[in-house]
């Protein structure tokens, strides 16, 4: 019992933060508190199910499509529908909550949600760890998930374009004297943002079936565990998602599993009333607080 | 070489005095002028619940219904004025239902005395509740706001208290259609102008200011965490009044009332009729409610097209539908000519 929890939190977690890699990077570098990330997770899984399906391409060809589709639907949404309402806070969560519902909805009435959508693991079978029996894919979550919180810590803090977008988010106008263009900045951090939950959800997905309520399901986490951990922070992204996911994982074993979604909402409320910056989050505590 | 263009210029009406609210009215048709506007408001509400044998008892609900998404509307538009934004409006409208189930049905009190009692104790409860995280700004304030009706719908769902998955139910009857009808048409009204009115005092003046510079508020000796107390506990009012309403117009109260859809309703009809005006939100409500019942029979790709709405809406037209139509009342417009500066 105690090994399965152990290594099911450790799984679920992996996936908690492979979930909000994405939102939690939009949401630090651009300041776009992107709603439509879960739709972005959601709708991955169907064009690449359409990929494989109606033009029947390779495995590996159609996800690194996908991951590409998502990524310019990211970026054109900042620059169609975001741009022109930049700054006011209200009207871009409007907006990318608009576009998310739209998503979802449109594919609900499309007619995607019979059994027959689901996506292949990248690797079929198993292994045996401790006891546990624990499938590929999800110690292939676990991998990708790590990689890519240390592929993005290198990414905005050694490379020149991860530096302007962190620059662009601490000031704005400083950022605009030394010559980054704030608007190509936050384009960028949209579509990567949405590129990572295109990777997310490609990953995440062949675990179950898809749903659409899943992607109601994956802003709730991304938004909790963005919150918890803090923004800008990648320690805060892992700790904030070894932190959920066990909780969740440990709740819903003892508890039961309709308490597993109330451990994020509680956590959303109990982080926001206490310490709204997060465990980690530093620079922008003082300007959350009164 | 400097080519002509032109510019849009816009001169208010010669009736208006200094401020949007004060005019110098001089002749009937300047006092015509100014009732018209109020009037296309006020006829077709007042009107409208006497229809009922014409156009029947289904719009009669759709119309109940936009009354209550108006109140809710009403509600969120006060708390942005003061710059707190809110993606919840049903943590008040379940609150006010759950309140005046739980006076109705374990306590036997009539809807005449549990419906005001839930409001107001609904509302402090609310308040006392949203205390602690009323400093929060912006998104945050949005995000904990989006939360804690689904905290509130989950915990019921997974404790089974308060009637559980089923809700409660067998409250009082109210005594009939044409009657909530008319109580909630005096309410809304009353919703409208009053807040209206409250926004341009000088208390209102420190609401605004509290949205648009808290800092330079609290300067100023004025206890902005007060301030913001009392403004939630004003605008929980409505929206718990219209929750415990609708809880003894249907007779039962559940774990729906905390749904996503009265956040979201609300929120878009403030932004389709046009946020920080009152009657905007009261003009959105009446747009938005009957056109999500037309589209019904396109199934959810209706959710869809609202959607496409309130984008449309927010990117293209912030100011809203009332803001636009009453700039297009009171000013004149016209072209004037300009030269432009040729690029090098």
């Amino acid at each position: 019992m105690e090994a399965s929890v152990l290594l099911y939190g450790l799984v679920n977690s992996a996936v908690l933060m492979l979930t909000a890699l994405g939102f939690s990077l939009t949401f630090g570098l651009s300041g776009v508190a992107n709603f439509a990330h879960g739709s972005l997770y959601l709708a991955a899984g169907f064009i690449a199910w359409m990929i494989l399906h109606y033009l029947g391409l390779p495995f590996m060809l159609s996800v690194v499509l996908t991951i590409i589709i998502v990524g310019i639907l990211g970026a054109a949404m900042y620059r169609y529908i975001l741009m022109p309402v930049r700054g006011i806070a209200l009207s871009e969560v409007i907006a990318t909550f608009a576009v998310g519902v739209a998503i979802l909805e449109f594919f609900r009435w499309a007619g995607f949600v019979t059994y027959d959508f689901n996506l292949p693991s990248f690797v079929k079978g198993g292994v045996e760890i401790a006891g546990v029996d624990v499938d590929y894919q999800r110690v292939i979550i676990i991998g990708i998930g790590a990689g890519l919180a240390a592929l993005l810590w290198y990414f905005s803090h050694k490379t020149k374009i991860g530096l302007a977008l962190r620059g662009m988010a601490q000031d704005e106008y400083t950022a605009l004297s030394l010559g980054i263009d704030s608007d190509w900045a936050a384009a960028i951090s949209v579509g990567l943002g949405a590129a990572l939950a295109a990777v997310a959800g490609l990953a995440i997905l062949p675990l179950g079936l898809i749903s659409i309520n899943i992607g109601y399901d994956v802003l709730l986490i991304a938004l909790a565990v963005t919150v918890l951990g803090g923004l800008e922070s990648t320690t805060g992204l892992m700790v904030g998602s070894l932190i959920l996911g066990f909780a969740s994982v440990i709740t819903a074993n003892y508890l039961g599993p309709q308490w597993s979604e109330v451990v994020y909402l509680v956590a959303i409320v109990v982080v926001l009333a206490i310490k709204p910056s997060g465990l980690f989050g530093k620079f922008k505590e003082l300007e959350e607080r009164v | 070489m400097a080519n002509v263009s032109y510019r849009k210029e816009r001169i208010d009406r010669g009736i208006k005095a200094r401020t949007d609210d004060i005019f110098a009215i001089a002749s009937l048709q300047e006092t015509l002028y100014l009732l018209f506007p109020r009037l296309l408001l006020i006829v077709p509400l007042v009107v409208f619940p006497l229809l009922q044998g014409i156009i029947g008892a289904y719009w009669e609900t759709v119309f109940l219904i936009a009354l209550v998404v108006t109140l809710l509307a009403l509600s969120w538009d006060l708390l942005a004025s003061v710059g707190l934004v809110s993606l919840g409006q049903a943590l008040f409208y379940g609150v006010g239902g759950y309140f005046t189930a739980f006076l109705s049905n374990y306590l036997g009190l009539p809807p005449l005395i549990s419906i005001p009692l839930a409001t107001v104790s609904g509302a402090s409860v609310c308040t006392l509740l949203l205390y602690p995280v009323l400093r929060l700004r912006g998104v945050y304030f949005g995000l904990i706001t989006f939360a804690i009706p689904l905290l509130l719908m989950r915990t019921i769902e997974a404790t089974k208290i308060l009637g559980g998955t089923e809700g409660i139910s067998g409250l009082a009857p109210l005594p009939g259609l044409t009657v909530e009808l008319y109580v909630m048409v005096a309410i809304a009204f009353v919703g409208v102008f009053g807040l209206r009115r409250l926004i341009d005092t000088d208390y209102g003046l420190v609401l605004r200011a509290i949205r648009d510079n808290d800092r330079s508020v609290e300067a100023g000796g004025i206890n902005v965490p007060w301030y913001k107390a009392q403004a939630v506990f004003i605008a929980a009012l409505p929206a718990t009044f219209a929750g415990a309403f609708i809880a003894h117009h249907y007779q039962v109260v559940g774990m729906s009332a905390f749904a996503l859809d009265y956040s979201v309703l609300p929120l878009t009809a403030v932004v389709i009729g046009g946020p920080g005006s009152f009657a905007g939100a009261l003009l959105g409500a009446f747009v938005l409610v009957p056109l999500s019942e037309t589209l019904r029979q396109f199934g959810t790709l209706r959710v869809v097209i609202y959607s496409v709405i309130l984008l449309i809406f927010v990117v293209g037209l912030p100011e809203g539908i009332f803001r636009f139509a009453q700039r297009k009342y009171q000013q004149f417009e016209r072209l004037v000519p300009m030269e432009e500066v040729a690029k090098e």
